[in-house]
């Protein structure tokens, strides 16, 4: 008995562990408990990029460990509503990647025009400048009316400053150049109006636009679907659950379907490599082939 | 043993990076990773400008890309770059001293993954981006070299990262080759 006892305090003092293995199972725990007292999984997020921003939390908590995160997060959770904005990343842009939109018009939005009816899931939508900036693409090449438009995002937060339209009037010159650039036909400020630092989208381009929760991680596929679009959100999740984001997205695309991922993003390290088509060269549009 | 360099510069970058390019030997086999500070719509010029100045294969960075012996890894624009144990990450997180992408968070990164095999080079550059990072890598038992600031071409960078931290080594552009050709292939020298 005693001798068991003594067995691993032995054998820890034999191989102390460095603060970088401590700090590894620090981490393990905090998102163990975040998945269990909450729901929302983090376990299989890229680490790197995760560990930045939970040190990022902890400073601006004046804490200064992760466990001590863990304590403050599994009693409060109005810190874990400030950790869940600052663990997901909401950064998006309207028009991002112009030329992704522009070879969208050229040899997408072809094969849509044979649809009598199309279906389009934006995954990890966040603010909803890129679902806005499709609504216009779509509404300019005639589209719009036929079209459904699901966007996920996993943050509520985000979801509702998407659903209001409203973008920051300083970001429209940028947007307006990308625009442009993304083969855009008419005057940007057509879409929106001016008040105060706002600029408001015109109602009529969230028409056919359903925002909702939808956990990349944990939810299912929820219907079949002509375009999915999910860019610059694989990047935050390890290659386990990148995986299981393919299969999801790939179930939930009908054959010969299209999907869009981010430009630094790569079909070539998943295993659904084969079941698509590159679209483009060099462009992140894949059609679904088998 | 270096395992990895990572190399962070801004302005006057491109010269510096194309003369120690063009001096690596094809058999240098430590990767090396580099961010470039650039505005973020400019394409692939980078890489292709690189490349003709490299006898070893200059890609640019896709998330999840391994790290493989004998190569130069790009950092792409408008993304921030880490280090996981064998293989690159991307994000889009917010920009670091108005960097994207950001030479410490490639540090950071990467000395937490890498620790006391990870060599930080800083060049010409006009940010003091990258003094965080050399100072993670030298706090995680890594090396750290830097071009001299008399001879660069932009000394904000240079004299910041040195200012940050205590360097290994402080050398002119054209002995950067032979430094790195001595701590990390003692045989190729
Ligand atoms: C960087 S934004 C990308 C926005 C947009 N797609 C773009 O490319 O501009 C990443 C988004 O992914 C969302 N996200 C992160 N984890 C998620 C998950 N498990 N399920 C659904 N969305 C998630 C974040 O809330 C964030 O809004």
């Amino acid at each position: 008995m005693l001798q068991q006892a003594a067995g691993p305090a032995v054998a820890w003092m034999l191989r102390p562990m460095t603060q970088h293995e401590r700090e590894d199972i620090e981490l393990d725990l905090l998102l163990e408990g975040i998945s269990r007292y909450y729901g929302y999984d983090f376990r299989h997020y890229a680490p790197a990029s995760l560990k930045r921003r939970i040190w990022a939390a902890i400073r601006t908590e004046q804490l200064a460990s992760i466990s001590a995160l863990q304590e403050q997060v599994l009693h409060d959770p109005a810190c874990m509503e400030r950790l869940l904005l600052s663990l997901t990343v909401n950064v998006t842009t309207m028009f991002r990647d112009p030329e992704f939109y522009r070879i969208f018009r050229e040899k997408v939005v072809p094969r849509l025009r044979t649809y009598p009816f199309i279906r389009i899931w934006h995954a990890g939508c966040s603010t909803g400048e890129e679902v806005y900036s499709m609504a216009i693409l779509l509404h300019e090449e005639g589209l719009y009316d036929r079209c459904r438009i699901y966007a996920t995002d996993i943050n509520e937060r985000v979801l509702s400053k998407a659903r209001s339209g409203i973008f920051d009037l300083s970001t429209m010159q940028e947007y307006t150049q990308n625009y442009l650039r993304a083969g855009g036909t008419r005057s940007f400020s057509e879409y929106y109006t001016a008040a105060y630092d706002h600029a408001l989208f015109n109602p009529r381009l969230k028409e056919q636009i359903t925002f909702s929760q939808h956990n990349l991680a944990t939810d299912g596929s929820f219907n079949e679907f002509n375009v999915v679009l999910c860019r610059n959100v694989l990047i935050y999740f390890n290659k386990q659950l990148q995986e299981r984001v393919h299969n999801l997205m790939y179930e939930s695309l009908g054959m010969f379907g299209v999907l869009g991922i981010g430009r630094a993003e790569s079909m070539r390290f998943t295993s659904h490599e084969q079941h698509y088509k590159e679209l483009h060269p060099g462009e992140r549009l894949y059609q679904r082939v088998v | 043993m270096v395992e990895l360099i990572v190399v962070g510069t801004s302005l006057g970058g491109l010269n510096a990076l194309t003369h120690i390019l063009s001096q690596l030997p094809a058999t240098f086999s430590t990767p090396l990773a580099v961010v470039q500070h650039r505005h973020r719509d400019s394409e692939h010029l980078l890489v292709n400008l690189l490349q003709s100045s490299s006898r070893l294969p200059v890609f640019e960075i896709e998330d999840k890309l391994p790290i493989q012996p004998g190569a130069i890894y790009l950092a792409p624009a408008d993304y921030h770059v880490l280090v996981e144990r064998d293989h690159f990450a991307l994000s889009v997180d917010a920009q670091v001293l108005h960097a994207r992408p950001s030479i410490d968070v490639l540090f950071d990164s990467a000395a937490d993954s890498y620790g006391p095999s990870l060599l930080g080079l800083i060049l010409t550059g006009a940010s003091h981006d990258g003094a965080h990072g050399l100072k993670a890598i030298k706090a995680a038992g890594g090396l750290a070299l830097v071009q001299d600031p008399a001879t660069a071409e932009c000394a904000i960078m240079p004299a910041a990262a040195i200012a940050a931290t205590r360097v290994d080594y402080v050398v002119q552009l054209t002995d950067i080759v032979p430094k790195l050709l001595e701590l990390c292939h003692p045989q190729l020298r």
